[in-house]
């Protein structure tokens, strides 16, 4: 298990943090968020082709730079840390690992190399009416002869950063099952609409079928969803993690310098105690993001895990989701609370990350959806241990 | 590794020549104690070899693999031990590291006292120099061990008019002598793991000043900062119960003494080990808060684990210490507590039961009355709080109020010495 960074790593996650210190600052954070695709163009073709960072994880021979799901996780808190506004999560992550799972070799070639090199950015439409990622909550129709061409009927909801995807990859449901299908951003039958959300770092639309052209990616493994599932739970625990660190180190700087009664208020037991509670619980916190981006990495081929694999990795994806989203939200509570009446205020920098903690709690499900969801996958263990035994 | 495999292999050899089960503890004891290889990272004037702590473990583990009976490590000795070499006169080494290591004496720590817990520099206990002699008058608290004690750990005022931290002085004291009373302190959950020390005129020789008079501090720190290894290595013997040979009786009994104060500490740390198991046989895992309860405490307890593995890694890979590597005992606290709530939920009414019929033998509700215990023993979570945000965070420290001569620090007024 590679609780502790290597060298080279820790080399990376400092080029990171140098790139997005400077180019990825709150007043930026704050135009872009204004936009209606909270994005910049040419900040995102340094971000994957300078950076390289939206192929980190993508295998050398399909376009990427060939290191896996650690690595990725370093990107995704770095740019947690910094809010990076960007189809990262959404397309470099989700959408990739999607292609890699269910692609074949043509359909990898055709889309997964321009998603890895960040020239065409790709949205992963999977939710409808439930956050967890479940097959009973598919009712996206897709229709039509063969391989080439399908046609989807359905809505998608919370698809984040549709508004300014390239592709879209579509979870619907056909005879022989659920599997993902591709569909052109500006094909006919697709209407995108962009939510009004309290985050505006994270852009999230809504999406209705209407006939739409779709292509069927080859490859619908069993437990596809729950699989997709716990990445999107990885990637987002680690990029949570990100946020949280940012939240303390804020809040441990302002209380140094805020002076009442003679003396700096960190000098006061009653905010030291909670200072030392937050970072207990960041601590413990990182620890699950981490395990769980290691996990991921101990799964040599995601198309075809075996039972104990894929209850590991859903034991730890819920686990690490379950717990660092109660911490971001706590930590960003918390470190208003430290701010006083400045923390409130929209100047003040802290309702930012308040509002991506707020939005990634009950993204792809709410925590306690994910207790009882890694209480099943251990059961599940438990079980197993036993017909063995 | 080539090293690795010939000190193992001169190990395995010594042992070839004088292992012997049958041998009774304390002369197998006395044998490796002079060999130097009871401990080999002591200096080879003192019972040691002047080895790396990474060559002793691998002495360490030779011993292990053959199966043979080490030097004694059980309680406070080796505290004892590691304080003296840091800070004993030649003539303390000489006179007590053999009887540490050969079992022979066991030790106590005489530190906390009813008027100093968490203000340790605190203390009031007094030591008055009369001709070549130290006379203590005073009580102290939580002492592990001491009703078999031979010798204690003591740390003393010695000069009232030095600021707290420079007054005190440390001593070791004879424990078999009539100025000196231990009195068993029974615990709110039925076990008496602990003792208060009551000296009344104790005398200890000047001989026993250990380091320098007004420099007890510093070897309080020594001690305490081994205090942690000292329990991982107690629970190492364990692993050698049920092998034949009268050594291996002996062992066993005196790991039965040692460690019969422990008994109750894994129910303090929560036995999350056993939810689950506690869960499928009341019917709790089918309750849907009940699951949630159960989730937050797995999380809880898997997250403070990997936190502490994600330590242990980084100080192997020779990395400065992160801030995870000081937050254990504050982790465990929170565990422990959770842990009891989660185990009374699913117990029920059945969770109060202590006799017959009772879950688990009593362990259930023995858990309930012992968690209270962890996050006081050892220092408080209140100041591992404090530690967390002033050394790991940084933050600045409260304004002081006990500065200038102990004599005018304002103190408790209860216990035997409010002012001297």
């Amino acid at each position: 298990m590679a609780l502790v960074f290597t060298a080279d790593q820790d080399q990376f996650r400092d080029s990171i943090q140098r790139f997005l210190s400077d180019q990825m600052p709150t007043s930026r954070v704050r135009q872009l968020m204004a936009t209606d695709h909270g994005l910049d163009n040419q900040l995102w073709r340094q971000t994957s082709t300078e950076l390289a960072l939206t192929g980190i994880h993508i295998p050398e021979h399909l376009g990427g730079a060939g290191f896996g799901p650690v690595e990725l996780g370093i990107a995704l808190e770095e740019m947690g840390r910094a809010l990076f506004c960007g189809p990262y999560l959404s397309s470099a992550v989700l959408s990739a690992y999607a292609l890699l799972i269910c692609a074949d070799a043509d359909q990898q070639e055709r889309w997964l190399g321009d998603v890895a090199s960040g020239e065409r950015r790709c949205s992963l439409a999977v939710t409808e009416s439930a956050g967890l990622w479940q097959n009973d909550d598919i009712q996206t129709k897709a229709t039509g002869g063969g391989t080439a061409s399908s046609l989807l009927n359905g809505r998608k909801r919370f698809v984040i950063d549709g508004q300014s995807a390239d592709l879209i990859l579509v979870a619907a449901r056909a005879d022989d099952g659920i599997a993902l299908y591709m569909i052109d951003g500006d094909t006919n039958g697709l209407t995108v609409t962009a939510l009004q959300t309290m985050d505006p770092t994270r852009k999230m639309a809504d999406i209705e079928l209407n006939d739409a052209v779709a292509t069927k990616l080859t490859h619908a493994p069993d437990h596809l969803l729950d699989t997709l599932l716990n990445v999107a739970c990885i990637a987002l625990a680690n990029e949570m993690i990100g946020g949280c660190q940012r939240l303390l180190d804020s809040a441990v700087n302002y209380t140094q310098l805020r002076y009442q009664f003679g003396r700096s208020i960190a000098s006061f037991q009653a905010i030291k105690h909670r200072l030392a509670d937050l970072l207990l619980d960041v601590e413990l916190s990182r620890s699950a993001a981490y395990q769980a981006a290691q996990t991921l990495a101990d799964c040599s081929d995601l198309r075809t895990l075996d039972e104990d694999q894929r209850r590991h990795l859903t034991e730890h994806a819920s686990l690490a989701k379950a717990a660092v989203c109660e911490t971001y939200l706590q930590t960003a509570l918390e470190t208003i609370q430290l701010h006083g009446g400045i923390g409130f205020t929209w100047e003040n920098d802290t309702h930012l990350w308040f509002k991506r903690a707020k939005s990634s709690e009950v993204l792809f499900g709410t925590p306690a959806e994910h207790r009882e969801r890694m209480m099943t996958a251990i059961e599940s263990g438990n079980r197993s241990q036993e017909n063995a035994a | 590794m080539n090293q690795t495999t010939t000190l193992h292999a001169e190990v395995t050899q010594w042992l070839d020549e004088h292992w012997d089960p049958n041998m009774d503890l304390l002369n197998w004891r006395s044998l490796v104690a002079d060999s130097g290889w009871g401990a080999p990272s002591w200096p080879s004037d003192y019972y040691g070899k002047d080895m790396s702590p990474m060559e002793a473990s691998i002495v360490e583990q030779a011993f292990a693999d053959y199966g043979a009976v080490g030097a004694a490590q059980s309680g406070v000795r080796m505290l004892a031990a590691l304080t003296l070499l840091a800070h004993g006169s030649h003539d303390q080494k000489q006179k007590y590291l053999r009887g540490i290591l050969t079992g022979e004496d066991q030790w106590c720590q005489l530190f906390s006292e009813p008027g100093s817990g968490s203000d340790l520099a605190g203390a009031t206990t007094r030591a008055d120099l009369r001709g070549d002699e130290w006379i203590i008058n005073g009580q102290k608290v939580w002492n592990t061990s001491a009703h078999h004690a031979q010798y204690g750990l003591l740390l003393a005022r010695t000069d009232w008019d030095a600021p707290k931290h420079q007054g005190l002085t440390y001593f070791v004291i004879n424990m078999e002598q009539p100025g000196v009373e231990v009195r068993q302190l029974a615990q709110m959950n039925g076990h008496a793991s602990f003792n208060e020390v009551f000296m009344t005129d104790a005398v200890v020789s000047r001989d026993d000043l250990v380091g320098e008079p007004g420099g007890g501090w510093k070897c309080a720190m020594t001690t305490l900062a081994n205090e942690r290894r000292s329990f991982d290595r107690a629970r190492d013997i364990g692993a050698r119960k049920g092998r034949q040979g009268k050594i291996f009786r002996d062992l066993e009994e005196e790991f039965a003494i040692a460690n019969e104060p422990y008994t109750w500490y894994p129910q303090r740390a929560g036995r999350v080990d056993l939810i689950l198991q506690r869960a499928v046989a009341t019917g709790a895992i089918d309750d849907p808060a009940q699951r949630q309860d159960i989730a937050r405490l797995h999380i809880m307890a898997e997250s403070a684990k990997w936190t502490g593995e994600r330590a242990k890694a980084a100080a192997k890979a020779g990395k400065p210490q992160g801030p995870e590597g000081s937050l254990g005992k504050l982790a465990a606290s929170n565990v422990a507590r959770l842990a009891a709530r989660v185990h009374t939920a699913i117990s029920g009414n059945d969770a109060l039961l202590t006799g017959a019929n009772s879950p688990m033998d009593g362990v259930i509700a023995e858990i309930l009355v012992s968690t209270p215990a962890i996050s006081i023993a050892g220092g408080t979570d209140e100041i591992q709080k404090n530690i967390i945000a002033e050394r790991v965070m940084g933050l600045p420290k409260e304004p002081r109020v006990d500065d200038g001569p102990f004599r005018d620090v304002r103190r408790n007024t209860s216990g035997p010495t409010t002012k001297a």
